[in-house]
């Protein structure tokens, strides 16, 4: 069973090929890694997957279901969920407001015009907001958290949407260390019903959250492997060492 | 036969080119404000009303190329001090929300009509043609303002004239890298304040010169400022924002709407405007000719 | 009108202050017939009908995050229909306050499925657009309308066959619907349904990737404005029997606007209190200059934008607390 599936994709902006015919299988349940130089097309790759742009080349497969032609919108009623590299929150908004929001679709009410409680909602987001530690913060607005702290409020809105496709890009930048074992550990306490796909820039984090890697390099796939056949890998070292500084003149200030 | 129809209509027809002309050169300054500036302007309509009072001020009493004249430059000058004092006013929102800034001309526009109606009373006031365009002539056979074919011509100098000096001198190519990408702009060095002083004062500055060449038309009355502020907005809308093109053909659109339109099916006139935006933006949301992103 | 107040963080110490406020506030209003004279009576008439109208904006404004400055356009439709009706078909109430509701919404839905797609100013040169041809209509279809003349001679409302004449029972007939129309509104606020208006407001994208489509929650809370609106037009022409076409025209949609950023975007009881001033300068200051009272609002509008960013809402101090940063 695969949770998602490649075939082909591409994303062209202008000339530059940010993602260049990527195949991707992530079995259902597994927690795979997505790394890569600067500029390699991971963050592109993700809005392709989740929907926010749309592929030019190739097709999405959501658990075996063609999602190519589908909104953002709708593929995160399929199942998709993801955390933004740039936090993107609702700022004025308390955090549980934040949170709410997305369990609200799954276990409230959210077209109703009448005023609810949504016990099942609350519960939940008092659930998430203990397991990623903001259940002191609940009623401050998301505007006035840490840096470190938006991130983890980024994740629990996340997880609010219940998803069996959890992509997670950067969840781990900027969070101190402590923080980022924190991170660690709820993503390693994740049922195996939720599939992890992780973009990260701490290979660490990476190596201990994911069973396989796959590292992208200029927008095509390098290599997939376990993360000790990755670490090995001379191609790998090569492409983030012998060859990081031309990747980074490419793509200045271009996506990905 | 398509002759006969043309025959028919061709008053009707001209009637939408003049229109047109008078629309591309109040939209264009509404247009590049916006593109460039992300400054809804919404006095520009006001304005068009003071230029229009303006032309009746100095053509009101007697037909002479003196007066028109006169009150041509006068519109000019009194739009570039507008376009000045709105950008000097703007200034200390440029933090806040566009919305804000929309507001605050909102403001404007409904005190200057105000101060305007109070000055000039309820009535519609004449404004003279200048001599040997206020008669008639014979086009194809029909008699035909001599003064709305010189419009139509006026229109197109206009275009053209802001056409070169936006695509072809150092000072279009700033307007138009700052429609593109206003940050790049500023970090190159250039001061935006300056370039918004001189795109509102340029933009203010036709929006009343419009009213004066409006004025032997559609005379200067109150409630004058919404009706061109609306058909404009529509013209911007329709073209795409920031775009002279978008502008050009948006207008000669509109204008058609609102005179063949008008002529052929008079019941469904008010629809066909709506009609015409909702096809434009269903088709092409941004506008025929608009790049940014809407909103 | 930047920052529109957050009914969720308004703390719950609040709460019931702000309940006491209300019912005094509602206690006072409805024991205005028996203490102030017939005319400063249909003067608070016409501050709640503006009130209801501005409220109503307020869900697209301040909630929604959609500034719209063509809403009088409904308010209008509702007004021409509940006077249509009473002349032609029944003055007996709440026929023509239903079916204006109805027409406000019907217009809503038939003119917001393409409103809805934009947001921001392009979402304001719309509206605009659309209220301007909406008034054109009005003005041409003399046959419904009367045209530039108005609609007038219409029937005063009747409850259960007796005709409301008593400037004194108009007045609570105003007030107990402004009442149920003002309720419904903050219910919505307070659902969750309003709940993902304000994450639309706040961050389209992201509720997008939450699997919102904000387009069906922006079209029916545009419908729903619409409706109050139209209710909010119905009570008009039962309080002045007469419709205009200025009543759905440009002046008025700009007077409702500033009434909500006067008062406070967001808040809906601030809009109320933006109304009341509205209304006090353009028909009790108004009369005494000269019929410009649009001149001071104009100014009260530019004073407004630079001194007061929240409205009276933001001066109340409800939200002490220093708002983050729009993001670019």
């Amino acid at each position: 069973m695969t949770a998602l599936e490649l075939r082909g994709v591409g994303r062209q902006f202008g000339a530059l090929r940010a993602v260049d015919d990527v195949d991707l299988t992530v079995a259902a349940g597994t927690r795979h890694g997505l790394i890569g130089p600067n500029g390699a097309g991971k963050s592109t790759l993700f809005k392709l997957i989740a929907g926010t742009l749309r592929v030019s080349a190739g097709s999405v497969l959501l658990a075996g279901r063609d999602v190519t032609g589908l909104r953002e919108s709708q593929r995160a009623r399929l199942g998709i969920s993801q955390t933004l590299q740039h936090s993107s929150l609702f700022l004025p908004l308390s955090v549980q407001q934040n949170v709410l929001l997305a369990a609200q679709r799954r276990h409230g009410n959210p077209g109703s015009l009448w005023p609810r409680r949504q016990a099942a909602a609350r519960d939940r987001m008092g659930e998430l907001l203990a397991a990623v530690g903001l259940s002191t913060r609940r009623s401050a607005p998301a505007g006035d958290l840490s840096h470190g702290e938006r991130r983890q409020l980024e994740i629990a809105v996340a997880l609010a949407c219940e998803p069996s496709l959890l992509l997670l890009d950067e969840p781990a930048a900027g969070m101190s260390p402590a923080e980022g074992d924190r991170l660690v550990e709820l993503v390693q306490a994740l049922p195996r019903e939720v599939t992890v796909l992780i973009v990260e820039h701490d290979l660490d984090v990476v190596f201990r959250v994911a069973e396989s890697v796959t590292v992208l390099h200029l927008g095509q796939v390098l290599l997939t492997g376990s993360p000790s056949q990755v670490r090995e890998s001379a191609s790998v070292r090569e492409a983030y060492l012998g060859t990081a500084d031309r990747a980074e003149l490419f793509v200045q200030g271009g996506p990905g | 036969m398509i002759v006969d129809w043309f025959d028919t209509n061709l008053v009707s027809i001209l009637n939408g080119f003049a229109i047109g002309s008078l629309l591309f050169i109040l939209a264009v300054g509404l247009s590049i404000v916006f593109g460039m500036m992300d400054v809804l302007n919404l006095a520009h309509g006001a304005l068009y009303l003071a230029g229009a009072y303006l032309g009746y001020q100095f053509a009101g009493d007697t037909s002479s190329w003196l007066g028109f004249g006169t009150a041509l430059g006068a519109a000019a000058l009194v739009g570039l001090l507008a376009g000045g004092v709105l950008s000097t006013m703007t200034e200390p929102l440029a933090r806040r929300p566009h919305l804000d800034q929309a507001l605050l001309t909102l403001g404007v526009a409904l005190v200057v009509a105000e101060l305007l109606a109070i000055s000039y009373g309820n009535d519609v006031l004449r404004v003279n043609a200048p001599p040997g365009l206020n008669e008639s002539v014979q086009v194809f056979g029909r008699t035909y303002p001599a003064y709305r074919l010189a419009l139509i011509g006026v229109g197109l100098m206009i275009a053209i004239a802001v056409y070169v000096v936006v695509e072809r001198t150092t000072i279009g190519a700033l307007v138009r890298a700052s429609v593109a990408d206003r940050d790049m702009v500023s970090a190159l060095g250039v001061d935006n304040r300056k370039v918004k002083l001189a795109v509102l004062g340029a933009g203010s500055a036709l929006a009343a010169v419009a009213g004066v060449l409006g004025g032997p038309i559609y005379g200067a009355a109150p409630g004058l400022d919404e009706t061109v502020l609306i058909l404009a907005l529509v013209v911007v809308v329709i073209g795409g924002l920031g775009s002279i093109k978008g502008a050009f053909i948006g207008a000669l659109v509109i204008g058609q709407v609102e005179s063949l339109g008008r002529a052929l099916v008079p019941d469904l006139a008010s629809f066909m405007l709506f009609g015409a935006l909702a096809l434009v933006l269903i088709v092409r949301p941004r506008g025929l000719f608009g790049a940014k992103a809407a909103g | 009108m930047s920052t529109p107040a957050d009914a969720e963080t308004v703390t719950t110490r609040t709460r019931p202050v702000g309940a006491a406020i209300g019912l005094l506030v509602v206690v006072g209003l409805a024991l205005v017939p028996l203490f102030v004279a017939p005319y400063e009576t249909t003067i608070i008439g016409r501050i709640l009908i503006f009130a209801l109208l501005a409220v109503s904006l307020d869900l697209l404004v301040g909630i929604t995050g959609l500034p719209s400055l063509g809403h009088a356009a409904y308010f209008g439709i509702g007004a021409y229909t509940a006077g249509w009706l009473t002349i032609n078909v029944t003055a007996e109430a709440p026929i023509p306050l239903l079916a204006a509701a109805g027409a406000g919404a019907l217009a809503a839905a038939a003119t917001g499925w393409l409103a809805v797609r934009s947001g921001g100013i392009f979402f304001l040169m719309l509206t605009l657009a659309i209220g301007e041809l909406i008034f054109q209509l009005a003005q041409s279809w003399e046959s419904v309308t009367g045209g530039s003349n108005g609609l007038y001679g219409i029937p005063a409302v009747q409850l259960a066959g007796s005709p409301l004449v008593l400037a004194g029972l108009r007045y609570w007939y105003v007030l107990a619907v402004f009442l149920i129309g003002y309720a419904v509104l903050r219910l919505v606020s307070a659902s969750p349904f309003g709940a993902v208006l304000r994450g639309i407001r706040d961050n389209e994208p992201r509720m997008r990737s939450l699997g919102y489509s904000p387009f069906r929650y922006k079209l029916v809370a545009f419908v729903l404005a619409g409706a109050v609106a139209g209710l909010a037009g119905g009570l008009l022409t039962a309080q002045q029997r007469l419709v205009t076409t200025a009543d759905l025209g440009f002046t008025t949609a700009a007077l409702a606007l500033l009434a909500v950023v006067i008062g406070g975007a967001g808040t809906l009881w601030g809009p109320c209190l933006g109304a009341a001033l509205v209304v006090l300068i353009r028909d009790a200051l108004g009369p005494r200059l000269d019929g410009h009272g649009p001149l001071v609002l104009g100014l009260v509008f530019i004073l407004t934008v630079y001194l007061l960013p929240r409205g009276f809402a933001g001066l109340a101090g409800l939200r002490f607390r220093r708002r983050p940063a729009e993001p670019a």
